[in-house]
């Protein structure tokens, strides 16, 4: 392995220890880095250590500590008044929660440190890509079409922010424990869909689907009991799984009706419908195991007639109960069509209009789909334009383009 | 231990029932009590008036100037606050949810500086050049 893929592998974690050992971000980052400055002098020649992550951990921590004494008295001062709560280094001398001793892993606090609701979820998203992902800032801003300095500003202003409010470094307790996941399952299902919505530039672009997988996995494998984040797994598996098929040659959308299911990676299927059966077993279904159990329904089927809608309608509508949203209500509409036609179809899309849905172009994109199958063009084809005129992703435009220009 | 302050603030036009004064008085103190027994509680207080009680004093050349009216021209003026310990900003937040509930208005929370002086004069600083 080379040190730049240990680097992608054990950054996160190693980071997350050293913040545990120092109580400090920055000083956590740079003794990492220092660490992995020494690995790439040294490996080529020495030979890579049997277990480079702890390799890296004891290293970065000797540097910090010849750091720390170097230092001058100021400065001691200096590193203590910035320790995190929560840190071993403060912790060690106070009757530290039991529940810390079982924290199995530092990644854990650090993704709901990155993730807390204080922090606004732009800040979230930064701060997990560059302390778990291990990306570097530049990367980061490029992946969301956001200068670099504006990007480096918002991780400064989070990282600032974590240290002067003194922002828990801990997995919060039981009872915040449903409250406080939300917003790390957000985090990761935003990063997928900026990875997923982003096929035109996709070459441009860090793969952002992977990075999000990988999270995903990390927080699924530290949180075994946690139902939605083994759902969200398995979502982001069941999704990725028809990534090859999204796409056209051409660089264009394939819808999921039209898409060559050949392209369909086997193996992510079968690892998120291992995910679902178990979620199902275990009785304790949220939004993102329903909307997994929607996307393994699909990756089960040959071809979009021989799915089973029902199973899908029915799965939509517990979705719904548990997240009435419009959107929700817009997924089920159009399940609805499969089952009962586009006229049933239709008419439960356009109950739909005054909820504000009405700005979204999947709603006018929906509406036309079905007003084409009922033949009356004239409306499918007013309703493709309205939806175009509501997206500015190039990959969408091109596909309602294709659309209206077969309509007749 | 870090002291935080929860900040309240009230539209300028905003009216208040009696009923609801005294229901938020009633809440307010009960959880004055509650911060008391559990060691949180450092100070309370309401402000005297709206904006229109505000001065701002600015020294100019050798003499003040004297400004009536609040420093920022803003549509609600700071109401009252509360100054707590936590030990650390999940704890002050826990506070702050029930000061939201007794207060019935947003709570803005702030941590009181509590670190290194030569850092907190850097980051004042204006870039090196």
């Amino acid at each position: 392995m080379t040190v730049e893929a240990v680097f992608r592998r054990e950054y996160g974690r190693c980071v997350a220890t050293l913040i545990r050992f120092l109580g400090d971000i920055d000083a956590a980052e740079e003794a990492v880095q220092d660490a992995f400055t020494v690995a790439v002098a040294r490996w080529p020649s020495e030979g890579q250590p049997p277990n480079p992550g702890a390799w890296i951990v004891t290293t970065a921590r000797n540097r910090a500590i010849d750091r720390l004494r170097r230092e001058s008295i100021r400065d001691e001062r200096h590193a203590q008044a910035h320790l995190l709560y929560g840190a071993d280094a403060q912790a060690a001398d106070h009757n530290a929660p039991a529940q810390e001793e079982t924290v199995p892993d530092d990644r854990l606090r650090l993704i709901f440190t990155c993730c807390h609701p204080a922090l606004n979820q732009p800040a979230q998203v930064a701060l997990t890509l560059r302390l778990l992902g291990g990306l570097e800032t530049p990367e980061i801003a490029r992946a969301f079409f956001v200068p670099e300095a504006t990007m480096a500003q918002r991780i400064v202003r989070a990282k600032r922010k974590i240290r002067d409010t003194r922002l828990p470094y801990r997995v919060p307790a039981e009872a915040q424990l449903p409250a406080r996941l939300q917003p790390v399952l957000a985090v990761i299902y935003l990063i997928f869909n900026e990875g997923y919505a982003a096929t035109a530039d996709s070459l441009m672009r860090l793969d952002l689907c992977a990075e999000a997988i990988r999270l995903a996995r990390v927080l699924a494998e530290l949180m075994p009991d946690e139902p939605e984040a083994q759902g969200l797994l398995a979502l982001l598996l069941l999704l990725h799984a028809r990534s090859a098929a999204r796409v056209a040659d051409d660089g264009s959308l394939v819808r999921l009706a039209e898409q060559d299911r050949q392209l369909w990676d086997r193996n992510l299927i079968a690892e998120g419908q291992a995910i679902v059966r178990a979620c199902v077993q275990r009785g304790r279904p949220g939004p993102y195991q329903i909307q997994a159990a929607i996307n393994a329904v699909h990756s089960v089927a040959p071809s979009i007639d021989k799915t089973d809608w029902h199973a899908i309608l029915t799965l939509y509508d517990q979705l719904y109960a548990l997240t009435p949203t419009p959107v929700v209500a817009l997924n089920r509409a159009v399940a609805l069509a499969e089952v009962r036609g586009p006229a049933a179809g239709l008419s439960a899309v356009d109950e739909l209009r005054s909820s504000g849905l009405d700005k979204y172009y999947l709603f006018h994109a929906s509406r036309a789909a079905l007003l084409r199958r009922l033949g009356r063009t004239t409306e499918a084809d007013a309703a493709y334009a309205t939806a175009r005129s509501l997206t500015a992703n190039p990959v969408e435009r091109a596909f309602l383009d294709a659309q209206r220009a077969t309509l007749n | 231990m870090t002291q935080y302050l929860l900040a309240l603030y009230k539209a300028d036009d905003e009216l208040i029932s009696p009923e609801r004064s005294r229901q938020v008085w009633a809440g307010v103190n009960e959880l004055g009590d509650r911060m008391r027994d559990a060691g949180a509680f450092v100070f309370k207080s309401g402000m005297e008036g709206g904006a229109e009680s505000a001065t701002v004093v600015r020294q100019s050349g050798g003499d003040f100037q004297l400004t009536d009216g609040p420093y920022t021209e803003t549509k609600e003026h700071l109401a009252g606050f509360w100054i707590i310990n936590a030990a650390d900003l999940d704890e002050a937040l826990e506070w702050a949810k029930l000061a939201a509930v007794a207060e019935q208005r947003p709570i803005e929370v702030r941590p009181f500086f509590n670190g290194d002086l030569d850092d907190a004069i850097a980051a004042n600083a204006p870039a090196a050049q």
